[in-house]
């Protein structure tokens, strides 16, 4: 028997699909539609295993857009599930930074998987994957080069976090002929820090698994692990660890 | 006697009919004084022959007018009482002769500042600690001078009989609510946070204080025959939440809403915020000579604006035994910032005492509710 999870989140829609071992996974931009998006999301993930809705037992909704989804029949908020996530794709994670296309959170659990505390950030872009993805648009980057910002640039330092007062410190930066790959690590360098602040706030030790579109960001990864002093870890599917952490719960339904 | 949901009506009814029944008050050439916080005398006002509306705002409509002489980075409660009285739209504002502050927070006491432009204003010193000698004598000579105000202001006399007989009737009122509040203690709760909050404002805002105690005290009853002969209102899987922090009003309703959803299933056993268990639970000594009574039962008040304010700390953990709350949920009110600064030793003192702990700031705008939605289900379901 299979499971499925749905993490409805404000840019994509994020779906996995469990048989007991192994997960495939699916996304597609989140668009207006959320109903009909959902529901295509997880037709697109059975069709390619030749599978229909009638193979799937339990159906957990995950993500922001949760209880818009009619066929899940349960909803679990995108921390629960990003701790159960993490801690299948990880063994043994203690602390999760996740960077949200609106929101940045860091969880801490048990060995279990099981949350012990959590803190949002979710009052602004500031530092999120929106603002991630809005400065490279800016600055003419693809996600892909924004990740592979050669060692040894030197850093621009960006003082605005909002993301309305950063464009334009961008825009006059480039402006004045700085290098955009210098400004790209000050961007990518102002939101690590911030990322670190969140993740000492709660936890103090061990290593942090990081997750979300953002987290395939090398860069970025690395530079949260410079300011941390402590290793950060990517899973193989940064992006769909609420998706997967959801099947997992609806998969724990069916014992 | 009536069902529940007829009791709760009425009450809701009551709560509505607050500022006719405030005018009628004034018509009749009866005292209507205005207060804004927890620490102010209810029995002296009462046993001057005026009636204490709380001016406490929680709505968002007067904050834009509030911000022309306020700054925006204040807390909602202050901007909002203010913009109400700056732009008259509060009835209760509007019918009273007089308004007591007391030196509380920062935001506040200057506020206070501003409001004594408008209607006469009398600002009590509050001392910053409960503890020592000096703190005891300073508050006790501020309830006698805001005895004398009251006298001279109303032209009357304020004796130790009348003060005694205003005692005896807050005491019942505050028994009444216990035995209300207590009700949560039942091993599967008969109310919900809601009705909790809804009953409380019907107590602040009916002004015939003998019904109100016979409505709170019928539907007490009623709920717990209901539940001895089986009737469960609440589903028994429910999470039991104990709310601490910032006033709770009308605005923050959506706090209550966001917790007791179908989908986040929790369920509020029990209020420490101000104007409910924190001020019902200790009641005025009936037996000491009435001003030492009022000054030692006020300055105990545990609030966040006292320092050190230990006492909130003990008191929280007391109220999870009794109301065997599972998790607390501090709710702390944008730029509030006595209570967003003792959030920290909140968290440790009941993380020590193993007790699950999330605070939660917010403001009187709708804007975060599915934020708040997502914050109390993980909470819940990580308890
Ligand atoms: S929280 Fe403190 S300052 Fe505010 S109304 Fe209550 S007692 Fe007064
Ligand atoms: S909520 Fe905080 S800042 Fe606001 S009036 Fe009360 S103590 Fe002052």
């Amino acid at each position: 028997m299979y499971t499925a999870g749905i993490d409805i989140g404000s840019s994509n829609i994020k779906t996995a699909l469990w048989n007991g071992l192994t997960f495939d996974v699916w996304s597609q931009p989140t668009g207006w539609e959320i109903e009909s998006t959902s529901q295509a999301a997880i037709q697109t993930l059975l069709e390619r295993s030749s599978l229909n809705m009638g193979d799937i037992s339990h159906i957990v909704a995950t993500g922001y857009g949760r209880k818009m989804c009619g066929f899940a029949e349960r909803s679990v908020t995108e921390i629960t599930c990003h701790a159960a996530g993490a801690s299948f794709m990880i063994n043994g994670a203690e602390t999760v930074l996740d960077i949200g296309g609106q929101d940045i959170k860091v969880i801490t659990m048990d060995r279990d998987g099981k949350v012990t505390d959590f803190l949002m950030n979710d009052k602004c872009a500031a530092g999120t994957g929106r603002f991630l993805s809005n400065m490279a648009v800016l600055l003419g980057y693809s996600l892909k080069d924004f990740s592979e910002i050669p060692d040894e640039t030197e850093i621009q330092t960006i003082s605005s976090m909002c993301t309305v007062f950063a464009e334009s410190e961008v825009i006059s930066l480039l402006a004045r002929g700085i290098q955009k790959q210098n400004i790209a690590l000050g961007l990518l360098d102002s939101i690590a820090l911030r990322a670190a602040g969140m993740v000492d706030r709660l936890s103090s030790s061990g290593s942090v698994v990081m997750t979300g579109g953002p987290a395939l960001n090398k860069t970025l990864a690395s530079l949260i692990s410079k300011h941390l002093g402590r290793p950060v870890l990517t899973p193989e599917m940064p992006q769909h660890s609420g998706a997967i952490g959801a099947a997992l719960i609806a998969a724990k339904r069916n014992i | 006697m009536h069902n529940i949901g007829e009791i709760i009506e009425k009450m809701r009814e009551g709560t509505a009919m607050g500022p006719v029944r405030v005018k009628e008050i004034k018509e009749r050439g009866i005292p209507v004084v205005g207060t804004y916080c927890t620490f102010t005398p209810w029995e002296l006002i009462n046993a001057a022959g005026g009636f204490p509306v709380s001016l406490c705002s929680t709505s968002e409509k007067p904050i834009a007018a509030a911000e022309k002489h306020l700054p925006r980075n204040l807390c909602p409660l202050i901007k909002s009482s203010y913009g109400f009285a700056l732009t008259d739209t509060c009835p209760y504002f509007h019918f009273c002769d007089m308004v007591i502050g007391e030196t509380t927070c920062d935001g506040k006491k200057k506020m206070y500042e501003y409001l004594g432009q408008m209607r006469h204003t009398h600002v009590m010193q509050l001392p910053q600690n409960v503890d020592g000698k000096n703190s005891m004598v300073l508050w006790k000579d501020e309830i006698l001078r805001l005895k004398s105000v009251l006298e001279a202001t109303f032209n009357t006399d304020i004796t130790n009989e009348k003060l005694s007989a205003s005692i005896k009737l807050r005491n019942r009122m505050h028994r009444t609510m216990m035995e209300f509040y207590d009700l949560s203690k039942l091993p599967c709760p008969v109310l919900t946070g809601k009705e909790i909050m809804l009953v409380s404002d019907y107590l602040k805002f009916s002004f015939d204080y003998e019904e109100a105690i016979k409505l709170v005290s019928d539907l007490t009853l009623k709920l717990k025959e209901n539940y001895d002969s089986g009737e469960r209102r609440i589903c028994p899987g429910a999470k039991r939440i104990l709310i601490t922090g910032c006033p709770m009003g009308k605005s923050l309703e959506k706090v209550a809403d966001a917790i007791e959803s179908r989908e986040t299933g929790g369920i509020i056993v029990g209020f420490e915020n101000c104007g409910n268990l924190k001020c019902s639970s200790s009641p005025v000594d009936e037996s000491s000579d009435p001003i030492d009574a009022i000054t030692e039962k006020y300055l105990n008040i545990p609030c966040s604006v006292m320092s050190p304010n230990t006492k909130r700390l003990e008191l929280i953990k007391k109220y999870v035994r009794e109301y065997r709350a599972e998790g607390v949920i501090d709710v702390i009110l944008q730029a509030c910032h006595t209570y967003a600064v003792e959030s920290h030793s909140v968290r440790e003192c009941l993380q020590e005492a193993e007790i699950p702990y999330m605070a939660a700031e917010t403001d009187y705008s709708q804007g975060d509710t599915g934020q708040l939605a997502t914050r109390f289900g993980a909470f819940i379901e990580m308890i």
